[in-house]
């Protein structure tokens, strides 16, 4: 089952038409996988390598490269807490002492419900903000203890829906009518774009 | 002095990442105006107004540029909004709230240099940041900004919104392609091919910052010369700082290059308002985590490139943290230091041993295990790394990330190796040498 399902498979199709070269459309790719199985799987990854015409060592050879792709399970809710020099500064190993106390883990593991799953990142670029943290890579900023704790309560209880599960990063898609696109170029042989010939010609 | 906002004007107007918001603020008149002129013409104007690579280097954009060779094609156009380096926090803004700033300003310079395909790298955390590239390139497709016969035109350039997955190396532009290839990122060795010569898919290939091209649509609007005016004479324009740490109101904030100095930056009440609780400062990082840290004589400093380097560090990225009295450096500077080793990409060495060796050495040092030759261990570990140890830095290694681990170390000891000493003395146990024998 954890191959692309129908529907991501006509939208992987279409990631891959857009690059001059197949190999590109991986990273990508492994979003949308990630984003289907909440992890990325051994049989997703053999998929990807059939789609972009590489072997499936390749494409672990990428994935195992990038932070954000778990091939093993994390929590429905996996919650990024920063450590970055700002966030240290203000309090992140606070934070992350009472992830653990709270969420009853330790960094890195699962929740029994399956729910919850933290660990400390690096610099998530919201450095005025700190100490701040991802949830599913949705921000929450300048968090204390007791907000930690609300943010888990409603998680938990399904009242807040702004996030989605794990995996989905943009929920808009591009969605672009083929007459609209320019079209991917040549990488051999190609000809000076038109606009430069019609310029030369001016000149 | 009032300047005009080059790159923040929407950041305050609810509705300016949506085409009709940014339409009327004056949005896509910079490529009309291009529209009008000569490829050739639009590059001259981004070469008159010196505008300086604001992902880190610092490298004037015109110049780069102009790095293309003639006659090879297809070429590229790659966008760097992988925004990783702590303290950075300023393409992410402008990806979320002007995105059609940024598309705007790829299309021109697609225009200007002849780019036959975009590619706009995102860094993967920032899913807000992709939802708004991806809604406005929706909308810039559907009414003829981007995409096939551009206003009417022939210029026919796709934006294709690409997006990482968690690594800081990818930063590096070469890197950074590698990435765009569907590979590990590592960085590839140079000189001496760069990617204006050979770059994506063995291409001559232009990697731009998301701040560089944002300031595109309004140099082309106003003119080279016009912007030129702005700043300081080598430094033009305005640039965006993130400042964060001790600070009571931390910020990002636009600013005329050359007239602001850190003082104004981080004790000015339109600013960042001074530091918290009344402390004193302690040290800051001037221009990202890979910047040498500067302390309180340097709070006078232009904020302008050359003279930042000269005074031994960097504007780099445009971050500035501040530490008060109350921050323990050793702490600060294995928390830095731990970046980088975490983000080694493990392609160099020096790097992926060095900086690994730089933490655990540290760690040792902050849970009462240090030994009296650490410190020299430390510099000359640093050494190995970037001989010499001075700045700008020498490097063992294809990129500058291993170097980077250096900045902490040599600026925190050179002020507050006493902090160091004192964690050291605070070792009760039978002390054991770097042979592994006992004392």
């Amino acid at each position: 089952m954890s191959r692309l399902n129908e529907e991501n498979l006509r939208i992987a199709r279409q990631i891959v038409s857009r690059y001059p070269k197949k190999k590109s459309a991986l990273i990508p790719l492994l979003h949308l996988s990630q984003e289907q199985n909440g992890m990325v799987t051994n049989e997703a990854m053999e998929h990807i390598a059939e789609l972009v015409e590489v072997t499936p060592a390749e494409v672990l050879g990428t994935c195992s490269f990038y932070e954000m792709f778990k091939r093993h399970p994390v929590g429905e809710y996996q919650i990024n807490i920063c450590h970055g020099i700002s966030c240290h500064l203000l309090g992140a190993e606070d934070v992350l002492e009472h992830a653990e106390k709270s969420l009853g883990v330790k960094e890195g593991e699962i929740t029994q419900d399956g729910k919850f799953s933290f660990e400390g990142v690096e610099c998530i670029a919201a450095c005025t903000e700190a100490p701040c943290l991802q949830v599913n890579y949705r921000y929450v900023n300048r968090v204390s203890s007791d907000e930690f704790d609300q943010l888990v309560t409603d998680l938990k209880n399904g009242q807040n829906t702004q996030i989605p599960k794990h995996g989905t990063l943009a929920k808009t898609r591009q969605n672009i009518q083929s007459e609209k696109l320019a079209g991917p170029s040549e990488v051999e042989n190609a000809s000076p774009p038109v606009w430069l010939q019609r310029n030369k010609e001016d000149q | 002095m009032s300047i005009p906002l080059i790159t923040t004007s929407r950041w305050n107007i609810e509705d300016g990442h949506t085409l009709e918001g940014y339409l009327r603020t004056g949005g896509y008149q910079g490529l009309r105006r291009a529209l009008e002129m000569t490829p050739a013409q639009v590059h001259e104007e981004v070469k008159k107004a010196s505008l300086l690579g604001r992902g880190g280097a610092g490298f004037p954009a015109g110049i780069k540029w102009g790095f293309l060779p003639p006659d090879v094609w297809p070429r590229y156009l790659v966008v760097n909004g992988d925004e990783s380096e702590p303290g950075t926090y300023k393409d992410r803004l402008l990806i979320e709230r002007d995105p059609h700033q940024l598309i705007e300003g790829c299309v021109i310079t697609c225009f200007a240099l002849g780019l036959s395909q975009c590619f706009l790298y995102v860094r993967g955390e920032m899913a807000h940041g992709q939802e708004r590239i991806a809604s406005a390139l929706n909308e810039a497709y559907e009414h003829g900004y981007v995409g096939r016969n551009i206003l009417g035109t022939e210029l026919s350039v796709d934006v294709v919104l690409h997006w990482g997955a968690g690594a800081y190396i990818v930063g590096e532009e070469t890197a950074l392609i590698e990435s765009l290839e569907g590979n590990r990122g590592m960085p590839r060795l140079k000189p001496p091919y760069f990617p204006a010569s050979i770059g994506l898919y063995g291409k001559p290939t232009i990697v731009n910052n998301v701040e560089t091209l944002s300031n595109i649509p309004w140099i082309v609007e106003h003119g080279g010369d016009a912007f030129a005016k702005i700043g300081a004479e080598q430094s033009t324009g305005t640039r965006i700082f993130a400042v964060s740490g001790h600070v009571r109101n931390p910020g990002v904030f636009e600013v005329e290059f050359g007239t602001t100095t850190f003082r104004d930056l981080i004790m000015g009440d339109q600013y960042a308002g001074g530091i918290r609780d009344g402390n004193t400062i302690k040290a800051f990082i001037p221009g990202g985590a890979s910047a040498p840290w500067f302390f309180e004589e340097h709070l006078d400093i232009p904020l302008e490139k050359t003279t930042v380097d000269n005074e031994g560090s960097m504007l780099g990225s445009g971050a500035v943290v501040v530490m008060d009295e109350t921050t323990d450096i050793v702490k600060a500077c294995h928390n830095v230091v731990r970046f980088f080793s975490r983000e080694s990409c493990g392609k160099c060495t020096p790097c992926r041993e060095g900086t690994n060796w730089l933490e655990k050495i540290l760690d040792r040092i902050l849970n009462g295990y240090g030994r009296p030759e650490d410190i020299d261990l430390l510099l000359d570990v640093c050494d190995n790394i970037s001989p010499g140890i001075s700045w700008p830095p020498k490097q063992t290694t294809i990129c500058p990330l291993g170097p980077s681990a250096v900045s902490p170390i040599a600026s925190a000891l050179k002020r507050y190796r006493s902090e160091f000493d004192a964690y050291i003395a605070s070792n009760t146990d039978t002390p054991v040498t770097v042979n592994g024998g006992r004392a």
